[in-house]
């Protein structure tokens, strides 16, 4: 691991901050117990492991956070959340971090680049349909992801067992559908 | 008992066993079930790893047109009841962001019917009673009840506790069931990242699966449509990729209270498992 410049700035302040708030936990009251990396189920495939995370938060390190594998790979499972003595939700923390560097476009790794391109497919599906059509959403994530025929076997068992439908079943006031996704944006811009 | 019902996304595909089976149980016990009008995608993890405000508002309509009936919601699918009831439990003490949320669905949400988990639905109906409709116990079936995370985490909206529950369990019994001990009950199978990281899915379901075998499970249930589709849909890819022989047929928990409280074998959809239920079904049904 290299080498980290710990003089705090007010950089440092507005990243504690802004996650703080945005995910509604008292980052500082983490003493490192390390519970939370030790009963994740996610740890083993992890670059930096969740008790790492917080403390990058703790410490303001904005670009070690917002970068790593972690924060895409945490399945929201809630372990930590549930185990932590501190009471500090970490799935909430993590949640936020993916929030902030989805918005930031910061998804690099093979790994972290396939989560947010199948949320980002996920969420378009609602956006057209209201509701998720799985052919669709399946299929672009596969064209998209760069592997065409990934889940190809999934794709048949599920059609042999009446399981995939290309017909779109869709939810018939689309404007309210299409009035979230606008007011949330014109929102968040404000 | 009447709720209002949202069936969730996948409930004519991946998870058309658990929506069917659901009907059927709650049609059989007279638990009346009123699908929400236009329900819309929950939002799931896509929405909430995105944006906040866009995961309670997606949950939020539906929960406002559930509530102009005045019944409590239920939802099938764990994931969709972990989404609708966070909702439900930050706008219920948060009036500032529930007007947030409202502005957005242009919909008058207030906060006030309950969100339930079909678990709690079935266990409602009573032990004694359920137990009074069991006609085909399901008896020598060893079972290991897999909660996995939706149900019990996080503790806003658990329906049982988050280590060590029993609801499953307690309805297994009642359907002449015998529910084996085992350790890991609400670990996580990984979820969506099934399709995004297989690789890592492979690992966690490996070992839900060889502690269920391993405890004498015949079969596993849960109550989950992503915990399905990683449990019986890749149990064969894991045999294959990680050189193993799992053959543990995997059932949403209504499948086995329809088989026991005498529910048509036909409509509880036990034909479009990938693990065959052959074996099971030829002794219960
Ligand atoms: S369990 Fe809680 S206190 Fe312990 S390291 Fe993790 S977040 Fe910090
Ligand atoms: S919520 Fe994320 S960080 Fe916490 S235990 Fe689960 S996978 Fe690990």
């Amino acid at each position: 691991m290299s080498a980290i410049n710990l003089t705090t700035t007010l950089k440092h302040e507005q990243f504690i901050e802004q996650v703080s708030r945005e995910s509604g936990q008292p980052v500082q009251q983490c003493y490192q117990c390390g519970k939370c990396t030790a009963g994740c189920p996610i740890a083993f495939s992890m670059d930096v492991p969740p008790n790492r995370v917080m403390r990058m938060v703790q410490l303001g390190l904005r670009e070690t956070a917002l970068s790593c594998n972690s924060i895409w790979l945490c399945a929201y499972c809630s372990t930590c959340s549930v185990r932590c003595p501190k009471n500090v939700n970490l799935a909430q923390v993590m949640d936020a971090l993916r929030i902030i560097a989805g918005k930031e476009k910061r998804a690099k790794t093979a790994r972290a680049r396939h989560v947010e391109l199948f949320n980002r497919n996920f969420l378009n599906s609602i956006r057209r349909y209201g509701r998720l059509h799985e052919f669709e959403t399946m299929t672009m994530y596969n064209l998209k992801s760069g592997q065409p025929f990934k889940n190809a076997d999934t794709g048949l068992y599920m059609l042999s067992r009446g399981k995939l439908k290309f017909l779109i079943q869709k939810t018939s006031q689309m404007d309210q559908v299409k009035q979230i996704f606008a007011r949330v944006k014109e929102l968040e811009e404000k | 008992m009447k709720f209002s019902y949202y069936p969730g996304c996948c409930y004519e595909t991946s998870a058309r066993e658990y929506d069917m089976s659901s009907q059927a149980v709650c049609k059989k016990l007279g638990i009346e079930l009123e699908e929400i009008e236009d329900w819309n995608c929950c939002g799931s993890t896509a929405a909430h790893s995105t944006n906040h405000l866009l995961a309670l508002s997606l949950s939020a309509r539906n929960l406002a047109l559930a509530e102009q009936k005045g019944l409590d919601v239920v939802a099938a699918c764990a994931a969709c009841y972990q989404r609708l009831a966070v909702a439900r439990h930050e706008l219920n003490g948060d009036p500032d962001l529930l007007a947030r949320v409202n502005s957005v669905t242009g919909l008058p949400y207030t906060a006030s019917q309950r969100v339930l988990s079909m678990p709690e639905v079935i266990a409602s109906y009573g032990v004694d009673n359920l137990r009074a409709r069991v006609n085909k116990p399901l008896t020598g079936l060893k079972i290991a009840a897999y909660y996995g995370c939706l149900l019990v985490r996080p503790r806003s909206i658990q329906i049982d506790d988050e280590e060590n529950p029993h609801i499953l369990e307690q309805i297994m019994e009642c359907c002449g069931a015998q529910p084996v001990d085992w350790h890991y009950q609400t670990e996580c199978c990984g979820a969506g990242l099934g399709i995004s990281n297989e690789d890592i899915v492979f690992k966690l379901v490996a070992d839900i699966l060889e502690d269920a075998a391993a405890n004498g499970a015949d079969c596993i249930i849960c109550a989950c449509p992503l915990c399905h589709f990683n449990l019986d849909l890749r149990q064969a890819k894991i045999n294959k990729k990680l050189k193993q022989k799992f053959n543990l047929p995997v059932f949403y928990f209504t499948q086995l209270v329809g088989l026991a409280t005498g529910v048509n074998p036909a409509v509880l959809s036990l034909h479009t498992h990938f693990i065959n239920t052959k074996t099971i079904k030829r002794k219960y049904a």
